[in-house]
């Protein structure tokens, strides 16, 4: 290959890059090598050469398909040589894109009050978020950091060795065949406990901005205690996977990222599409069976409540445990009559507020029940 | 590494030869996946196939193993699945007979010819390959040239996968009591996955990464002809047709291309030449697997559904 086609391919991955696909430099080598596995170049087989080496997952394809139009300026070659290309399917879920760490997103300041330094952390934890001035919002934040979800176990397949339980009839072979073959001592074994999957599925639409800050905190905290068994999501206008921004140690990164990775931040809610959305691309397929799933919304739906309630039984069947936080919950007065909230109220396990951090306390008992 | 099998003149030297070998196995490839199996063959990299459920992920890996003449070894993951069960075990029972049996004839030779047992010799015989139980990931380095299917990865726990990435990286493993077995050439790695939860960076990265989509009309058309050969014309396209617009109606479960041949195939069964909605009624239950998709399905109308191609 010459220098200048490599030259052009290592371009275009920087391209990739900077459009938010993770194509890290030992990709680039792939592709390279893929390039000049294939021969002469096409823009057909440049096309899949890049996108089977530099992309990783699905929501890559379609920043993929949009670099690679601009870069090279054509299009996406017909994908089917053999039959006509198979339609995209719809999706309202937004690619994840990472920028720039920086400057903070909280910038309001408010004058500074005498006499708050007299709030001690017992009155902190109970008062609502969204009453918080910075100062108090910054002890609050040091407060949620410190919370951290243990979920609810359950038996694994895997066993391991333990004094009692059933025979190991492998480990008793194995201990036999030391002692000339004469079984002096039985094994013994016993199912594993494993941790149940996580997943929070956060409602970030305009009427729940004055709590989308903590319980966000929350779900980062849930991501650091355990990575491989959390997932979070956002629920807006449409889904957003935000578990890969939360991995973030520094929560205040991690926030960043996240909201960053947001599209539809504070506009309004479908929240029966974004929950169909969810189920579709990952409940079904096994993010959500047999996993403790957290809704945290207000139920304040602009669609039918009928749509949401099919999705929240349906969701309601896959989860081992669904559990729904709204921060009206904790307020005097308040009644779940919403149509929304309503509508999803038959199908929950747990109905929990989450409006303060004693409250999201509570609920870290509840996911571990 | 190398490529597993040979650059013959002419065999597989091209995205589209792969093709017409998989065609001629009954597997009707597009551009983009013959084009992620030759280079998974050219470059000797694993593949990592994701893809709605039945679009098939794992029919291509059957096909790949068949069009190049190399075995095939499925190792299907789950949670809980360790090494003992995916690489090898000992053969523990038989051991113990063994060493019995050794036991006495040696017990036997010494009583006639007063020589001492010679134990050391018999410690090592417990440990002859003989005894060892090849699971799916040694058969796979053992076979040569081999296809290996690691089949929904995304099912078996993370420590697992770090462990894979080991062996697909070495292509070799080590047991302890017989040393290091190596593959002559390392098997062609086929990885499938429906995203339960995120597989890890480190063994996407090394791997090509195809996400396969459900066919277009006219390969759908093909595929039902090739998979079931009394199929008439028409009731192959009446079929993809009606596959194709159930998958645009926002199901739970949208139909794959395995339950378009199913339906075929009950539709073959009970004697049709072309589909009618009295047909379709009876026979839905082979295509749909939740009631709301019924529900739904039969909503639209089963007219609209089966309903000549415009």
């Amino acid at each position: 290959m010459s220098a200048d086609v490599s030259a052009l391919l290592v371009g275009f991955a920087r391209t990739l890059r900077h459009a938010g696909v993770a194509a890290g430099p030992d990709r680039v080598q792939t592709m390279l090598r893929a390039v000049d596995a294939l021969g002469d170049i096409t823009p057909g087989r440049l096309y899949w050469a890049g996108r089977q080496t530099l992309c990783a997952e699905p929501d890559d394809l379609a920043i993929y398909d949009a670099a690679f139009a601009a870069y090279f300026g054509g299009h996406r070659p017909a994908g089917d040589r053999f039959g006509p290309a198979a339609p995209a399917p719809p999706s309202i879920a937004a690619p994840y894109t990472s920028g720039p760490p920086g400057e903070a997103s909280d910038t309001d300041e408010e004058p500074l009050l005498l006499g708050l330094s007299a709030s001690t952390v017992e009155i902190l934890r109970q008062r609502d978020f969204a009453l918080l001035t910075p100062r108090e919002r910054d002890e609050v934040r040091r407060l949620l950091a410190l919370l951290g979800p243990e979920p609810a176990t359950r038996r694994s397949r895997r066993r391991r060795p333990a004094r009692g339980g059933e025979v190991d009839p492998a480990r008793t072979l194995r201990a036999a065949l030391r002692h000339a073959g004469e079984p002096t001592r039985l094994a013994r074994r016993r199912r594993d406990e494993r941790p149940r999957r996580l997943v929070l599925l956060v409602d970030v639409s305009g009427s729940m901005s004055p709590y989308a800050d903590a319980l966000l905190r929350f779900a980062h905290a849930a991501v650091r205690r355990r990575p491989t068994r959390t997932e979070v999501f956002t629920l807006g206008t449409r889904l957003t996977r935000i578990t890969r921004a939360l991995r973030h140690r520094d929560p205040d990164a991690a926030l960043h990222a996240a909201s960053v990775a947001i599209p539809d931040w504070h506009g309004g809610t479908r929240l029966a599409d974004a929950l169909k959305a969810f189920l579709d691309r990952w409940g079904q397929r096994g993010t959500a069976r047999g996993s403790i799933v957290v809704v945290f919304s207000d139920g304040w739906e602009r669609g039918s409540p009928d749509a949401l309630a099919a999705q929240t039984h349906r969701l309601s069947r896959l989860a081992y445990r669904l559990i729904w936080v709204n921060p009206h919950r904790g307020k005097a007065g308040f009644a779940p009559l919403a149509g929304g909230m309503a509508a999803a109220l038959p199908h929950l396990d747990d109905f929990v507020a989450g409006h303060t951090v004693d409250a999201l306390d509570e609920l870290v008992r509840v996911i571990a029940k | 590494m190398t490529t597993p099998l040979p650059d013959g003149p002419g065999a597989l030297a091209s995205p589209a030869a792969l093709a017409e070998a998989l065609a001629t196995t009954g597997y009707l490839a597009d551009e983009g996946l013959a084009t992620a199996g030759f280079l998974a063959l050219k470059l000797g990299r694993p593949l990592f196939l994701e893809g709605e459920a039945g679009v098939g992920k794992t029919a291509f890996a059957q096909a790949l193993a068949a069009a190049t003449g190399a075995t095939f070894v499925r190792l299907q993951c789950y949670e809980g699945l360790d090494a003992a069960q995916a690489l090898y075990d000992w053969d523990f029972p038989r051991q113990i007979l063994h060493l019995r049996a050794a036991e006495a004839a040696a017990t036997a030779a010494a009583t006639a010819t007063g020589t001492p047992p010679d134990a050391a010799a018999i410690e090592a015989g417990l440990y002859d390959r003989r005894f060892l139980i090849a699971r799916p990931l040694l058969q796979a380095l053992e076979t040569s040239p081999c296809v290996l299917l690691v089949d929904e990865v995304d099912r078996a726990d993370d420590e697992f996968e770090a462990f894979l990435l080991e062996v697909l990286a070495e292509a070799a493993i080590t047991v302890p009591e017989l040393g290091r077995i190596a593959a002559e050439t390392p098997p062609l790695t086929v990885l499938t996955s429906n995203r339960t939860r995120e597989v890890h960076d480190a063994l996407k990265r090394r791997c090509l990464y195809h996400w396969v989509e459900h066919p277009g009309f006219d390969r759908e058309v093909a595929i039902l002809r090739e998979r079931l050969p009394a199929v008439t014309e028409r009731l192959a396209a009446q079929v993809a047709a009606a596959a194709g617009r159930m998958r645009e109606l926002d199901l739970i479960k949208p139909p794959g291309v395995a339950e378009s041949i199913d339906w075929a195939g009950a539709l073959v069964a009970l004697g049709a030449q072309t589909l009618d909605p009295d047909l379709a009624a009876a026979t839905l239950g082979a295509v749909l697997k939740y009631r709301e998709d019924l529900t739904r399905v039969q909503a639209t109308g089963l007219d609209a559904l089966v309903a000549a191609r415009p």
